[in-house]
């Protein structure tokens, strides 16, 4: 597929990385000029999707967290966030609002807030291989 | 992590600064729990101007002030969120459940 531009970041699941993955998509994204309620709205897609990362995916240590972002024609940011954790057993019900497997601390909110904030959303997760959360975000052009 | 907090009338506000994500959810419960240990108000209200960014963890720091409120027969209510906080406010329903004082401008 053509793209624009492209960057792939690999890190492990420290929660210290949720801060720097939400801010270098956000740089990434700063190319293509959006506006500061879009860039808001990528960085809270990204922080969600890498704390579940972090949070579920490797409940038990530390373990790789792989971001792809490219930017597609018609200014379009296709980002991919994956792991290779425990996976997700019913997908449709980890995306039912407040659902959560987490303790006190956690909402069950982190998919739907990906779902409201991007254009395009899909889970793709297998149980013991792992999980690709994939999203897009059209931006307006400014004039 | 530093909370400014002030007690006016049994109404505890709780100034919260910073972005609130995972990584620090925690540190903003446990600071906000024993704020209202200590002066068992009749009113929280969590101040968030100073937070300049939230995700989905920054929902569950307010439904546990919630609880801890409920606890003791208080209420709880939320102010001043900057745009993308209200943003994850609103898509999370929160909203519906406490009140939110929006910044008069
Ligand atoms: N990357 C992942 N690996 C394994 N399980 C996941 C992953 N992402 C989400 N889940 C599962 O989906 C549930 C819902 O996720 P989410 O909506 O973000 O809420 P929360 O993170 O607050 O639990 C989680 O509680 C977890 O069980
Ligand atoms: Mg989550």
């Amino acid at each position: 597929m053509k793209f624009e531009n492209a960057m792939t970041l690999e890190f492990p699941s420290k929660s210290a990385n949720e801060c720097f993955a939400r801010s270098a998509v956000a740089c990434f994204a700063a190319q293509m000029d959006p506006t500061l309620e879009e860039l808001g709205d990528i960085r809270t897609a990204v922080s969600e999707a890498v704390t579940n990362c972090i949070v579920h995916a490797y409940p038990e240590g530390l373990g790789l967290i792989t971001i792809r972002c490219r930017i597609l024609k018609d200014n379009v940011l296709d980002i991919v966030i994956k792991d290779k954790g425990v996976g997700i057993e019913n997908v449709e019900q980890a995306r039912t609002p407040m659902f959560t497997t987490g303790g006190v601390e956690r909402s069950g909110m982190g998919f739907t807030i990906m779902e409201t904030f991007m254009t395009t959303f899909a889970v793709n997760s297998k149980s013991g291989v792992g999980t690709t959360v994939h999203m897009r975000r059209k931006l307006q052009r400014r004039k | 992590m530093h909370f400014t907090s002030y007690l006016q009338d049994s109404r505890l506000t709780v100034l919260l600064t910073g972005e609130i994500d995972h990584h620090c959810a925690k540190t903003y419960i446990t600071a906000i729990n024993s704020k209202i240990e200590a002066y068992s108000p009749g009113m929280c209200v969590l101040d968030f101007s100073g937070v300049t960014f939230m995700d989905s963890s920054g929902i569950a720091v307010v439904i546990n002030a919630l609880r801890t409120m409920n606890a003791s027969g208080g209420t709880l209510a939320v102010s001043s969120p900057q745009k993308q906080v209200m943003k994850v406010f609103r898509a999370s329903g929160i909203d519906k459940l406490i009140k939110i004082e929006e910044e008069v401008s």
